[in-house]
């Protein structure tokens, strides 16, 4: 299997796993002060970013244009 | 006092580096537009990511957990996360491609060459416009609220005390407001409070950040958004361990937090009063960004494609970073840890900054107002600076050809179209407020329900002009007609019930987000109305989908 294939599947994964029916009604506290629907849902934002730069690693399009000739900045 | 003097200070701070910007400016339209194609990954991030990031993330969010508690982060930051990035992938990058290679400036210029129509952009111009007011009114009206509550007094036994100003002191329709939930008379204590009469607070934002999108262009903007989300993004941060810390009231700052949030009522830490499928079509509102003027413009601006990588990956965690700290203080407000008066339960955008004022000291309160201004204006900037683009872009040169009018008056015009939207959305925001979240959702709601359009474009050469032309009415029809349904937006829990057997539903119907209604209208539209039409020329075809 091509690994841009799997990136899309875990970008799939992700979006069924944002729809987290099985904490809907649960009120605990990660370490105490993070509400698990909050702490959850931060995770699923961490998951997004490695998802994405897995992306940009294996799924990036190759036909793109050169630079351009401005000016440059950081 | 204190307060006031800061904001006056980071506001000078904000002119003197438009002015800087202004030195780097090359005098040409296309500088002042796009920077020259010349904008990095980092300032590419920096400037997407405090574009989006406006009044609605930080004002917003927390006004909402207030209102509806902790679920709202998935409701619409984690959603985002995997949504944003995601139109930045599949929509950015072709979008820079193209507009590289063509030299578009605007939607409306790659659209109508896609689309083989001179006249889309008479349909899609006031559209875009028409969604963009109330984007812009949400920071309009949110930096007004921020202002004066931060400069304004606490009120004990009914009466102002501690205000920057007495009453008085301002025209009495500038100091005194109704409660919105009784027949009262309008008095000092719901108005004003003692603090920059909100009014005058927004114009006077509105002034500053027109001076230096003025002064700096694109690059000015470009800038001004990094230097901004990076105060919001800290001052945030430091807002948070400030507050945490004040509320909870142990000795120890992990104590602290724990305190706060195990003070937080039950119904707030859960998701029973949120329906299941009412959240899952959450997800369609962040599809907006694939349609955002302003986002289209900050895209043109990259210097290559690679510049793309960095924001696609470093935008879900930034996101994290300033939305995770805004909900939880929203949670922790709704506490029996402090008290919040009447006044501002009745206006959700005023519970940041209440909380800021209440348990920051003067100087600190002062400095994370800066923090607060800065997220809103770093989204202002350039969407003042995209209308006045798509003004020259999209209506003044096609109807007085390219060589009728010099760079020098293209700029004028842009400007004087920019104090006009601007000057339209102050008269706006001076009537009954809305919650920014909601409006925000309204918004974004409208924008998305455009989404199609652009991934057909890009990515189905069947499109035709005709389809293109219904997608937009079925998306401008059906959001005005449900936007009306909500009493402009006064209804804030509006929904779209839509019947199901009970085996499925034990309510009967689902209730689902508008957008979700708008969004399969303006699609099946498209796609019917294409495939009845005839396919547009062979040349569009090769233009736009090479065979690789």
């Amino acid at each position: 299997m091509k690994p841009a294939y799997g990136v899309w599947g875990l970008i799939l994964l992700l979006i069924i796993a944002h729809q987290d029916i099985w904490f809907w009604e649960d009120t605990t506290l990660v370490f105490g002060f993070l509400p698990i629907a909050l702490a959850y849902h931060a995770g699923i934002s961490l998951a997004a970013a490695f998802t994405w730069y897995l992306a940009t690693q294996f799924c990036w399009p190759t036909d793109q244009e050169p630079s351009a000739q401005g000016k440059e900045t950081p | 006092m204190p307060q006031l003097l800061i904001i006056c200070g980071y506001l000078a701070l904000l002119l003197i580096l438009g002015l800087g910007a202004s030195r780097l400016f090359r005098g040409t339209s296309q500088d002042y537009m796009l920077a020259s194609h010349s904008i990095g990954p980092f300032l590419l991030l920096m400037s997407i990511f405090g574009t989006t990031m406006t009044a609605f993330a930080l004002v917003g969010s927390t006004g909402e957990a207030f209102k509806e508690g902790v679920g709202v982060y998935g409701m619409l930051a984690s959603s985002s996360g995997i949504i944003h990035s995601l139109c930045f992938f599949l929509l950015g990058v072709k979008v820079w491609k193209l507009g590289k290679k063509h030299g578009y400036r605007t939607q409306v210029q790659f659209f109508r060459d896609r689309l083989e129509s001179r006249w889309i952009g008479a349909v899609l111009f006031p559209v875009l416009v028409g969604l963009v007011i109330p984007y812009l009114l949400i920071g309009v009206m949110a930096s007004g609220t921020v202002i004066n509550k931060v400069t304004a007094g606490t009120i004990r036994d009914g009466q102002v005390v501690g205000g920057t100003f007495e009453e008085g002191t301002f025209p009495q329709f500038l100091e005194q407001a109704k409660n919105p939930k009784s027949d009262e008379p309008a008095s000092f204590t719901y108005g004003s409070q003692g603090g920059v009469p909100k009014p005058l607070a927004s114009l006077a934002i509105c002034g500053i950040v027109l001076i230096y999108v003025f002064l700096g262009g694109m690059r000015g903007t470009t800038w001004a958004n990094t230097f901004q989300t990076l105060v919001f993004m800290v001052l945030g941060l430091v807002t948070f361990v400030v507050i945490a810390w004040r509320l909870g009231g142990q000795e120890s700052f992990w104590a602290s937090l724990q305190m706060a949030s195990s003070s937080i009522p039950l119904e707030k830490l859960t998701r029973t009063h949120i329906p299941p499928e009412k959240f899952f079509t959450y997800m369609l509102v962040p599809l907006s960004v694939g349609m955002f003027p302003h986002l289209f413009q900050h895209w043109l601006t990259a210097r290559s494609a690679e510049s793309f990588k960095l924001p696609i990956f470093a935008h879900p965690l930034f996101i994290a970073i300033v939305w995770v700290p805004c909900v939880l203080i929203g949670a922790w407000a709704t506490s029996d840890l402090i008290s919040i008066p009447p006044p501002v339960a009745a206006n959700p955008n005023a519970v940041l900054p209440f909380l800021v004022k209440q348990l920051a000291g003067p100087v600190l309160s002062g400095l994370l107002t800066a923090g607060i201004l800065a997220a809103i204006m770093s989204s202002l900037d350039s969407q003042f600076l995209c209308l006045g683009t798509m003004f020259t872009e999209d209506v003044i040169r096609p109807l007085y050809g390219q060589r009728s009018l010099s760079d020098r008056q293209q700029l004028l015009i842009a400007r004087l179209f920019i104090i006009g939207i601007v000057a339209l959305t102050y008269a706006l925001s001076l009537f009954e407020p809305r919650r920014v979240f909601t409006l925000g959702v309204w918004c974004f709601s409208g924008f998305s329900s455009l989404f199609p359009l652009i991934v057909a474009a890009l990515y189905w050469p069947r499109l035709t002009k005709q389809g293109a032309y219904a997608c937009i009415l079925a998306a401008a029809g059906s959001w005005l007609w449900l936007f009306c349904a909500s009493d402009f937006a006064a209804q804030a829990n509006f929904t779209v019930n839509v019947p199901v057997p009970i085996a499925i539903d034990l309510d009967g119907y689902w209730q689902l987000m508008p957008v979700a209604a708008m969004i399969v209208c303006s699609t099946v539209t498209m796609i019917l109305v294409s495939l009845l039409t005839r396919p547009p020329s062979q040349a569009t075809v090769d233009r736009f989908f090479p065979k690789t």
